[in-house]
């Protein structure tokens, strides 16, 4: 019982749930889900395709843990995305060796490099010009996308290198490139952060700013980084994207990312209210979208239905993790049982299934 | 733009004019927004030559009348420091259902009341998950959001036409002369911001949703009504992006699932610009349709530049910008 408790206590425990739920639903309806074949040296199936398809939500919403973990968001990701896919192609589009690496790596570093100019701007507004994350961002979010139509010139760029197309598609000890780019990432971040004080800081602006820096910490520094991080992030994330489709879509790359990634933030248990933050739980909840998203075709229901899809289960989760609805529950059922946990997981759980 | 100078007053006096001082500074916003509006103006002019005429002024309406409503919902959400991200979602949602019903040959007297409610009900969910579930208004208006797109698809995959008299007499009939003209829609439009204006600014309601917004805490100990008005001020936003979608349906003629996509952040924007402050608080309805005048002014001067149509969005960028940092410096000063 305690056991059991300790469990479903752990605050990975419903993003894990929810995930788990959504694996077996798939397979039980179609048990080929699961399965994985080899095929020139890499795997595929659909979990393979989940693994892929996360990888530029996943850098996104690594960004966006560290940014809500300051007690800011970020707006300008699917912009920025847009922005990086953009600067990479024309470049790549331009030149006379499309397939040279050489090409290749200037146009990715110059992706990035401007990526990181827009996250510094973010930054500055945010912590020097001391402007509401939430604005601050929203400019970027409007004037991103105008910028990079600017760089396509409106048209939708197309090009063929294949060293550039490898980054999507290729497979790297049998694994998606793109996907081990992203965990790298992930891994690379979640070690800086956590095995150095960085991660502490974090939370300490984001729980309470005024005393944080009252108490030495450099806030203004570290929320600015933060919010260069998160330009980066979403413009390696741009540079797989556009890899994938080997085009730059000014309009479409990266549409509506930001809110993808605040949910994967949120189902992964970091609260927006800043502080706390769990990058394990930012990448179980970006696990728990991508298998729904993939799920809703896998599973024949029509695409367009994927969005009620998404509204009901923020709603649950949201629910789920409300103090105030757990209130009401817990204070209605200590009148009636002698144990209330044990009915309010089990209501918990139909919520969620349902 | 710089708050006058008074001549030195008596000491006895000095009340009067720090409320005149301060009723100044939180007016300057708008101000400001006004200015902006009449210096596009006079620069077109003088750029263009051609460009202030009647024909212009009334198209500057007559182009937005459902940003205009949009806006008026989302100014009551934005100064209880809420934000609505629903609203262009539930003009896709209320337009299709408009269009299915319209097919189902129920009469106008019946449909167009049925499109405002799919809007209110959408604003009911999340008004309740804000207010009763402490949810943050971001989430649940997200969630919101992505359920009224996905009611719109469930509704129709495709666009519908739609073919009804009393719909296509909102935008369609005009009313006017020497260039001047009006047409019912925007008749509706300044109708609602005017009733909007005085629940704002002149009942109790409106004076609680600044005190949310100002300090929900201290809101709260005044024994004020907070958790009902957070409730309402999203069944507004959603009831406003009903008739939004009626008279977006009017402007198409049509239902579409992919309408007002990205309408919530014209109608933010909006709202900005007309000198409300997203922390809440603080702002003017008047101001917002300032606001909404300056977005389609923009928009009408890309057009007459013919410059590319992305370039609205660099300069409203720009714009949101400015006034940003003049809002931040102003309540900078204010709050020392």
């Amino acid at each position: 019982m305690t056991m059991l408790r300790r469990i479903t206590r752990h605050p990975l425990f419903w993003p894990v749930f929810a995930l788990v739920v959504l694996i077996v639903v798939n397979t039980i309806s179609r048990p080929s889900f699961l399965s994985i074949t080899v095929k020139d040296g890499g795997l595929y199936g659909s979990l393979i395709d989940i693994l892929r398809n996360s990888s530029q939500l996943m850098l996104v919403s690594l960004g966006m843990t560290l940014v809500i973990a300051t007690r800011g968001i970020d707006l300008s990701v699917g912009a920025v995305l847009a922005v990086s896919g953009a600067v990479s192609l024309t470049i790549i589009g331009s030149s006379d060796t499309p397939g040279d690496l050489g090409t290749v790596t200037v146009a990715i570093l110059t992706g990035l490099l401007v990526t990181l100019v827009l996250g510094i701007w973010n930054g500055f507004l945010v912590s020097v010009v001391k402007i509401q994350p939430i604005i601050a961002t929203l400019l970027l979010m409007f004037a991103g996308r105008g910028i990079a139509m600017l760089i396509t010139k409106g048209q939708i760029t197309t090009i063929t290198s294949d060293p550039y197309r490898y980054l999507a598609s290729g497979h790297l000890l049998g694994l998606p490139v793109a996907f081990l780019i992203a965990i790298v990432v992930v891994v690379l971040v979640s070690l800086v952060v956590r095995r150095t004080a960085l991660g502490m800081l974090l939370e300490a602006v984001g729980i309470n700013p005024e005393a944080s820096r009252l108490a030495g910490v450099q806030s203004r520094g570290i929320i600015w980084m933060v919010y260069a991080l998160s330009g980066v992030l979403a413009g390696l994330a741009g540079i797989l994207y556009s890899s994938n489709i080997m085009a730059a879509d000014a309009n479409n790359a990266g549409l509506n990312i930001e809110l993808d990634a605040i949910l994967a933030v949120v189902i992964g248990g970091t609260s927006l209210m800043g502080g706390k933050f769990s990058i394990s739980g930012t990448v179980v909840g970006v696990l728990v979208i991508q298998t729904l998203t993939t799920s809703i075709t896998f599973l024949g229901v029509p695409p367009a239905v994927t969005p009620l899809f998404k509204a009901l289960v923020v709603i649950v989760i949201c629910l789920v993790q409300s103090q105030k609805a757990r209130d009401m529950l817990f204070s209605r059922r200590r009148h009636r049982t002698a144990a209330p946990a044990a009915v309010v997981a089990e209501a918990e759980t139909e919520a969620v299934a349902r | 733009m710089s708050v006058q100078t008074a001549p030195a007053l008596p000491f006895e006096d000095r009340s009067v004019l720090t409320r005149v001082k301060s009723a100044a500074s939180a007016w300057l916003p708008v101000l400001a927004a006004l200015a902006i509006l009449i210096l596009m103006l006079v620069a077109g002019q003088l750029y263009f030559g051609d460009f202030v005429s009647p024909r212009l002024i009334s198209a500057l309406f007559d182009n937005n009348p459902y940003l205009i409503v949009l806006a008026i919902g989302m100014t009551f959400v934005i100064i209880t420091g809420g934000i609505d991200l629903s609203v262009g979602s539930v003009i896709a949602f209320s337009g299709l259902l408009g269009a299915q019903l319209f097919a189902a040959g129920l009469p106008a007297v019946i449909v167009l009341p049925l499109m405002v409610l799919s809007g209110t009900v959408i604003g009911v969910i999340i008004g309740v998950m804000v207010a009763v579930f402490d949810i943050q208004p971001f989430i649940a208006s997200l969630a919101g959001m992505f359920l009224a797109r996905g009611l719109a698809y469930v509704t129709s995959l495709k666009s519908l036409p739609i073919k009804d008299d009393a719909l296509n007499w909102l935008l369609g009939e005009s009313w006017g002369a020497g260039g001047w003209y009006v047409t019912p829609g925007v008749v509706l439009a300044l109708v609602l911001v005017a009733v909007a204006t005085w629940m704002l600014h002149y009942t109790r309601f409106g004076r609680t949703v600044y005190a949310v917004g100002g300090g929900e805490q201290s809101a709260r100990l005044m024994g004020l009504a907070v958790d009902r008005t957070k409730f309402l001020v999203y069944v507004i936003s959603g009831t406003c992006a009903g008739i939004g979608g009626v008279l977006f349906a009017s402007y198409t003629q049509s239902g579409n699932p992919l309408a007002g996509l990205g309408m919530e952040l014209q109608a933010i924007a909006a709202v900005v610009i007309g000198g409300t402050i997203l922390t809440g608080g603080s702002g003017y309805m008047i101001g917002s349709l300032v606001g909404v005048l300056v977005y389609g002014l923009i928009q009408i001067a890309i057009t007459y530049m013919s410059v590319d149509s992305w370039w609205t969005y660099i300069v409203i960028g720009i714009m949101l910008l400015v006034f940003v940092v003049f809002q931040r410096a102003l309540s900078a000063r204010r709050g020392g």
